[in-house]
Parts: C-alpha cells; sequence; structure tokens
C-alpha cells in the first residue's frame, strides 16, 4: 500500500517535473476542501497566534499581528467564503502570504484549517474554473486539479486582493 | 563614461546646487536696497549665477546656461558699479530666479519648462543691457568690429575678423575633466573654424600616457566676434595652457603663414586628429549636447532623499554606536558563561545600561533627521513681499527661532499649511495702509513667525497686529451654515476654531489668494495628519496670534497606553488635556443616547471604546450609572474637546508609529498601531478621526452643536 502511494507521487513529480509549467503549489484544508496556492508567494507558515483587533472592519478581518516588526492583517478565509465556523486548533495555521497587485506588495496572513503538502501540478493537470456567468466573479480560482483521487481548488491570491475580496483595498 | 544613472546623478546634484544657488541669489537680493553698493552681497549674488551659469554649460543645459549669462551680464554691470541698483533691476532679478527655479524644477520632472517666460525676461534684461551699451563701448582701434546683439542695431557693420589661435594645454588638461575637443567644437559655432594639430609634442608609443595630452593646435577662426568671446570658450582651462589670440590684420600675412590649412578641416577629422582617447572623455563630447531629459518620469518627486547632516551630529551617533556596541560584548558573555549569584545583578546593570544606550542612540539618530526650521521660513520674506506689494500694503515680517530645528518629513508637510495661514494674516489680518493710518496703528504692519521647541514637541505661532478675527461675522457665518444654533453658548476660543470647518469663509470677496474657504479645514488636517494641533487667540483691532503645535517627528511619538477590556490602545500624549473620574451627576443624556459630561463649563461629548471597540457606540440610560467613577480621558483637537472612557491608565511611552498602509489599510479613527515590549501589536487612536466617525453615527454637524441649556 505505502509503496503504490509512494511510486504514484512519484510517478505524479516526475512527469511534472519534466514539465516546464508545472509549478508548486502550498495547499491546505477548509472545511475539507483541499486548496493551492502557488508556493513562491508563501513567505512561511505559522501557529494561530492571538491578533489585535481592528474595529469596523469586516468579520473576516480578524486583526493584526507583529511579524517580525511589520503589522500584518489576518484574514479568516472560511469566514471569508462563508463557510460554517470552526474551533481553531492546534491544527490550525496560519499561512503568510506576499501578494503583489498594481500598486506595490502586502503581506496577509491566511487563516486555515490545516497545511496539506506541496504539490507539483502542471497546468496541463489543471481546468479552468467553471464560469458561473457575470454574477459570480471567479478570477480568483485559478483553477480546479485533479490529483490523484482528490481535487485541489487553485486559488490566485493576488486576485482576491485586487478584486477587494480579503477587504485589504482602500478604506470606507 | 556617462550611463544613464550617473547622468541622473549628477542631474540631481546639479539642480540641488542650482537650486541652493537661487536662495543665496534670491536672499542677496532682497537684502539689496536701492542705490546700494553692498558690493559683499553682489558678490555673493554674481558668483552664484555664475556658479550655475558654469554648470549648466558643462552639463549640456545649454537653455539655462544662456538665459543665465545674460543675467550674470547684468549683474556683472551691477558689480563693477557701472549700473545702479534700483527697484526695477532687482524686481528683475527676482523674476529672473523665479524662471530659472521654473527650469529646474524641469529638469527634475523631466518636462519643458516656459520657454516663453524665458525669453521675455530675456528681452527685458536685453532692454537694460541696450541702455548702457551706447556709453559703454571702450576705445577701439580701427579694426576693430562692434559687437552686434541679437535683434538690436540692425544698421551697425558687421566686420569679419580673422582669428589666429595658438593652443597648447598643459599635459594634464584632460585630467582634470577638461576636453580641448569641446572648446573647439564651441569655437566652431561662432564661424569657420580650421584646426591644425601639432604633434611635435607626441613621445614614442611606448612611453604614452593614455591620459595624458601631448597635443598643440593652430587654429584659425573666421568670425564676428571679439577676442573676449574667443578668450571666454577657454577660461575652464585657462591656468593651464599656453594661449595666443591674435588677429590676421590684412589678407597679405594669410600668405605667409604656413599654418593655416586651405581645407576646412571636417568634424570627425578634428576628432580623429586627437588621438589620445580617454576614458574619462564623457559621451558629450561625441554627440549633441544632451537635451533636457524630456521623458516623462513620472510624479516629480519634491520630497528630496537628502538632508545636509553636520559632522558633529554624525560622530556623536557613530560615538553612541560605539558605546552599544561595547554593552552588547558585556550582555553577551551571560549567555557563554556560567549563570551564578552575582550574575543576575551584574545582567540587571547591564540591561539598564542598555536602556540608556537604546534612548540616547534614538535622540542621536532622529537628531540627523532633523533642520533648521529657517529652511521652512525663508520663502516667506519673498512670499510677504510679494503679497504685499500686490495689495499695496506695508508689511514687516519678523522671524524668530529660526534655528529650531524639526524632522525633515514634519518640515516638508508644515511648509504648505504655513504659507496659507501667513496668507491668511497678509490677506485679511494687516489692514491696508488707509485703514492703519485712520485707526492709528503704524503703516507698517508687523506679521511675526515664530518656532520653539517645547517638551518634545515644536511650537510655531504665526502672529500678526492686524483686525483680528471678527467675532460676530464668524458666528453669523456658523449660524448661516449651521454649524451652531443661535442658542448655542460658546466660547470665543471655540468661535475662532469654527474657520476650521469645511467651507467657511467670512471674506466678503474670494481672491485669488484666499477667502475660498478651501483653506483652513485643509491646514487643520494637514497639522492634525502630522499628529499636531493649532489653535487661534484673537482680539478685534489688535490682531491674531495663530499657533501650530508639532512633534518633533513623524516616526515616533508621546503616548498614553490604556486599556479598554482586554485590549490596549494608545493615545497620542499631546492630544489629552486631563484624566478624571466620572462624577455621574455631571453626566446628561442627550438626544439618542449621547452622553455628554459637564467639565470646566464646557458640554464634552463622551465615546466609549469598550464594547467589543466599537467605535461610535453609544451609552444608554441604564447604564449610565454604572459609569460613577470610571475613567474618563479628555482630549482636545482643532479646537474640539471629546473625552474617552477606558478602564485603565498603563504607561506613557515613546511610541513608534507604524503605519496600517503598509500591509492593510488607512482606517478613520486610527493614526497608526505599534508594537508593544510584550511583542503585542496596539491601535493608536486619531482622536480627529474618531471624533468624525462618532459624529457621523450620531447624525450631529459638529460638536458645538451637542452643548445644552
Amino acid at each position: 500500500m505505502v509503496n503504490t502511494v509512494v511510486s504514484a507521487k512519484a510517478d505524479l513529480s516526475i512527469g511534472s517535473m519534466n514539465d516546464e509549467d508545472a509549478e508548486e503549489y502550498l495547499t491546505f484544508y477548509l472545511n475539507s476542501q483541499e486548496y493551492g496556492i502557488e508556493i513562491l508567494k508563501v513567505q512561511g507558515i505559522q501557529g494561530w497566534a492571538p491578533v489585535t483587533k481592528i474595529p469596523n472592519t469586516p468579520e473576516y478581518v480578524l486583526g493584526v499581528i507583529n511579524l517580525r516588526g511589520a503589522i500584518v492583517p489576518v484574514v479568516d478565509l472560511r469566514k471569508r467564503f462563508l463557510m460554517p465556523e470552526a474551533p481553531f486548533d492546534n491544527a490550525t495555521v496560519v499561512i503568510v502570504v506576499k501578494i503583489e497587485y498594481e500598486g506595490g506588495s502586502k503581506i496577509v496572513g491566511l487563516v486555515v484549517d490545516s497545511v496539506s503538502q506541496v504539490r507539483n501540478i502542471s497546468d496541463r493537470n489543471y481546468d479552468p474554473a467553471p464560469d458561473f456567468g457575470s454574477e459570480v466573479d471567479t478570477d480568483f480560482v485559478k483553477g480546479l486539479a485533479r490529483v490523484d483521487e482528490d481535487m485541489v481548488i487553485l486559488l490566485e491570491i493576488d486576485k482576491l486582493v485586487s478584486a477587494g475580496l480579503l477587504g485589504l483595498g482602500d478604506g470606507d | 563614461m556617462f550611463d544613464d544613472e550617473d547622468m541622473d546623478e549628477i542631474k540631481q546634484i546639479f539642480v540641488e546646487e542650482s537650486n541652493e544657488g537661487l536662495d543665496v541669489m534670491e536672499s542677496g537680493l532682497l537684502e539689496l536696497k536701492p542705490g546700494s553698493s553692498d558690493s559683499e552681497t553682489i558678490n555673493n549674488i554674481f558668483r552664484a549665477a555664475h556658479s550655475i551659469k558654469g554648470g549648466g554649460g558643462t552639463f549640456g543645459f545649454t537653455e539655462i546656461a544662456d538665459f543665465t549669462h545674460g543675467v550674470e551680464t547684468l549683474l556683472d554691470q551691477v558689480r563693477d558699479g557701472s549700473r545702479e541698483v534700483t527697484e526695477d533691476i532687482v524686481q528683475l532679478f527676482l523674476e529672473c530666479v523665479d524662471c530659472l527655479r521654473g527650469m529646474l524644477q524641469a529638469i527634475n520632472d523631466g518636462a519643458d519648462y516656459d520657454s516663453e517666460r524665458a525669453a521675455q525676461l530675456s528681452s527685458r534684461i536685453q532692454v537694460f543691457l541696450n541702455q548702457n551699451s551706447e556709453q559703454d563701448l571702450p576705445s577701439e582701434s580701427a579694426n576693430e568690429s562692434l559687437l552686434v546683439e541679437a535683434g538690436k542695431e540692425q544698421d551697425s557693420p558687421i566686420i569679419v575678423r580673422h582669428w589666429i589661435i595658438y593652443f597648447k594645454p598643459n599635459s594634464d588638461v584632460i585630467k582634470g575633466g577638461n576636453e580641448p575637443y569641446r572648446i573647439f567644437r564651441e569655437l566652431a559655432k561662432l564661424g569657420k573654424l580650421e584646426v591644425k594639430a601639432d604633434l611635435e609634442g607626441v613621445p614614442d608609443f611606448t612611453k604614452i600616457d593614455p591620459e595624458s595630452c601631448y597635443l598643440a593646435w593652430d587654429l584659425t577662426l573666421v568670425t564676428e566676434v571679439n577676442e573676449e568671446e574667443i578668450d571666454e570658450l577657454f577660461s575652464w582651462v585657462y591656468d593651464e595652457c599656453a594661449l595666443t589670440i591674435r588677429e590676421k590684420a590684412d589678407e597679405k600675412e594669410k600668405d605667409d603663414e604656413p599654418l593655416v590649412v586651405t581645407e576646412t578641416v571636417a568634424e570627425d577629422k578634428v576628432s580623429a586628429a586627437i588621438p589620445v582617447e580617454n576614458a574619462a572623455v564623457p559621451q558629450m563630447a561625441q554627440s549633441p549636447a544632451p537635451e533636457v531629459n524630456k521623458k516623462s518620469k513620472g510624479a516629480a518627486n519634491s520630497d528630496s532623499g537628502s538632508v545636509r547632516v553636520s559632522i558633529s551630529k554624525i560622530d556623536s551617533l557613530l560615538d553612541l554606536v560605539g558605546e552599544l556596541v561595547i554593552t552588547q560584548s558585556m550582555l553577551a558573555r551571560f549567555g557563554k558563561e556560567e549563570f551564578g549569584e552575582d550574575s543576575l545583578e551584574e545582567l540587571i546593570d547591564g540591561l539598564e545600561q542598555l536602556g540608556r544606550n537604546t534612548r540616547e542612540l534614538q535622540d542621536s539618530a532622529m537628531q540627523i533627521r532633523m533642520l533648521p526650521i529657517k529652511v521652512v521660513f525663508s520663502r516667506f520674506p519673498r512670499l510677504i513681499r510679494d503679497l504685499g506689494s500686490k495689495l499695496n500694503k506695508k508689511i514687516h515680517l519678523d522671524i524668530q527661532g529660526e534655528t529650531t530645528e524639526i524632522d525633515k518629513l514634519v518640515m516638508e508637510k508644515i511648509g504648505d499649511p504655513l504659507v496659507h495661514l501667513v496668507r491668511n494674516s497678509v490677506d485679511h489680518g494687516i489692514e491696508p495702509i488707509e485703514v492703519r493710518r485712520s485707526l492709528g496703528k503704524p503703516e507698517m504692519g508687523t506679521i511675526t513667525l515664530s518656532a520653539t521647541q517645547e517638551a518634545g514637541n515644536v511650537v510655531i505661532t504665526i502672529g500678526d497686529d492686524g483686525a483680528g478675527l471678527n467675532k460676530d461675522k464668524i458666528l453669523k457665518k456658523a449660524i448661516e451654515k449651521g454649524l451652531v444654533t443661535p442658542n448655542d453658548q460658546l466660547t470665543d476660543e471655540a468661535i475662532y476654531n469654527l474657520i476650521f470647518q469645511p467651507g467657511f469663509s467670512t471674506a466678503d470677496t474670494v481672491s485669488a489668494l484666499s477667502g475660498r474657504g478651501v483653506g483652513m479645514d485643509v491646514v487643520q488636517r494637514n497639522i492634525s495628519d502630522l499628529g499636531g494641533r493649532v489653535t487661534i487667540k484673537s482680539e478685534a483691532g489688535v490682531g491674531s496670534e495663530i499657533i501650530v503645535r508639532l512633534p518633533l517627528t513623524l516616526a515616533i511619538m508621546e503616548g498614553q497606553l490604556v486599556r479598554v477590556g482586554d485590549a490596549v490602545y494608545i493615545i497620542p500624549l499631546l492630544s489629552i488635556i486631563e484624566s478624571v473620574l466620572v462624577d455621574v451627576n455631571d453626566l446628561n443624556l442627550i438626544g439618542q443616547g449621547l452622553l455628554v459630561y459637564h467639565f470646566r463649563g464646557e458640554h464634552i461629548p463622551i465615546i466609549s471604546l469598550g464594547e467589543q471597540g466599537c467605535f461610535g457606540s453609544r451609552c444608554s440610560a441604564d447604564n449610565i450609572k454604572q459609569l460613577e467613577n470610571k475613567l474618563l480621558i479628555i482630549c482636545e483637537f482643532g479646537g474640539a474637546k471629546m473625552g474617552l472612557l477606558v478602564d485603565s491608565l498603563s504607561d506613557q511611552q515613546q511610541v513608534v508609529i507604524k503605519t496600517l498602509e503598509t500591509n492593510f489599510q488607512k482606517r478613520q479613527g486610527l493614526l497608526g498601531a505599534t508594537i508593544l515590549g510584550n511583542g503585542k501589536v496596539a491601535l493608536i487612536l486619531d482622536m480627529g478621526g474618531l471624533a468624525a466617525s462618532f459624529m457621523r453615527s450620531n447624525e450631529h454637524k459638529s460638536i458645538s452643536q451637542v452643548v445644552t441649556a
């Protein structure tokens, strides 16, 4: 059993390594669904620590933390994606990402249920997001990847910010 | 080899130094009284103009060089006494300074400058120069021609002259950054130039030092210009060469001259005749003078990135760093050695020492960003002079405390608000000459600009002995605009501070200078953005005083830590007036849950930070009794007061302000955040913003509406 898993993984990685379009994704779990973001955008992963709340911000903006001297906002992706709430436990993790957008870059922490692994996914292996019509803007979903038996939803983190979805845009 | 980066740096240095030169010129010109012969001031002005011209020519900014040349010529006449200092000429020079400032700014922005203005001023300079040229013609021999100025006497004969020039520069002329080819290029512009190189001095190939010049040249120039003009082209190398310029009087000599080359040497042959290719020769020698870079570079950053720092400040900084290093190595051993009984005490001592070192280092580092406020104040004499003459008012500017130091960034941002306030004083404060006379006041009004340091703050005062603020007019306007009701009781100060409301102006006419009612609220906001405060004192008929309080630096401020629930907030110490324990008898509940506290004759609205930090919350009649003996912090901003309910006071400490905008966004009510000693983030409150969001949620237009009988 172990061997099959290992070899299956090996096949995947060998195949993808030869593929120039393969990118590495850090995958994590939210509400039992696996998501992935480009690993080059990930600055670090840390455990959950208490935040300083900021008043008059959307519910999913939990507050700010001190990250090596920088003031970094923390967004709860579960809340943001309107998933049912879950208590924070010791698997809960904050993924710190660096987002690039037109005006510059921001460092943001994203709270997720747990981290999964690093996967090599080439763009042959994922389908672009289905079009839900103009009502739902799914620019931030890069695609849906099938890896072994699992489906990984690939997120375009930069678009999450530029679409104002993380509540980080200009203040109200 | 000058690549783009080097050119940019050189450009910047040229612009900076030229701007400084212009400042010298301006302050000198402002000091010059008509008819004066203050040679030192005049010399300073002349030297500054000369440097700008020279620099402009060297770096290829020909428009600046040409324009400044005209200015310099006129200045030279003043300098040698052949022209008197008059009001008109000073005015002309001042306008030229302005024009040059514009040209320098254009270089910075990579944009075009106002060439029409430059042309206008140049022709005005010519008019002046022409007036004298008839008297100043030196006695000339029959062969010398008249100088022909552009567009001037058109009927004087143009005599073509033959100049023979022998030029042998010293061997290290090129090391000095001079390039003979450039000189020849300029000569070629004056007329027909023939160049023949004298290769006698060139040693064996193996002995050649590539950076030395072994050549001499014989040149002939057929032109109308006179000897001085040719001479001037060699001015850069004057001391470093042998140079003879003589004129060929008649044609007969031509045949005897063995050095005359019968064909015109083309430009590329001239460059070929200089076999020494020096790596230091700038690209400019090979290509046309670089045009002012017309590529748009985006918003020019007028907040320049450099500061002039005195050596002593740097020395003291380095000394303190040295002490810090010593303390560090002393503390380092605690990690390595065994921790014994004495060690704890030594460790505590060491940490105290570290604290001292850190504080001193911090102070010293902050000092480096500080510049004397004179830099901001320096623009006011000119401003007042121009405004005063436009409005027909006589105003004397009294500047005090200009050596007071202030953070560079604060200084950059306080400039415009100060200009606006001074303009106000000139426009609305100081009365016209006749009015002052009829009031028995001295004809010349006085505006006082002073700066002092007061306990970690800089206090800038703008005072005038003008008409003062008209209380009744302001009140009337405020009632008109619905900012206050006729029943409201306001202190004088509160009334004066109404002028900081947006859209407020009691000016009967909107002038180009002020009166649009847009200025004062922007001034107030700019000042409070800097973490400062502005207040007004006034007495009708006597004058007004505007007091601006600013923190010494933007990055660090004195803060009061307060606890609300389990959160720690920081209130700028500058905003806090007093802390009191609530006496429920002084509390009033009005309107829709708006709580007001009776404090020293005023009614002050109260905000509670509690209830999950939901700003703008209101108290209800039920929990009002629970507020007995609760801690209330009375704060002030923009002349208005507000009370903040907190659970307890904590430390007062210096707080490093970190903006929320870097990774998050600006939020009203918050100046930023800071990191406390325990590593936690604490939010810094902005009283003005808090009040604004509070007012919004309570649907009140202004705090003064909150007063009940």
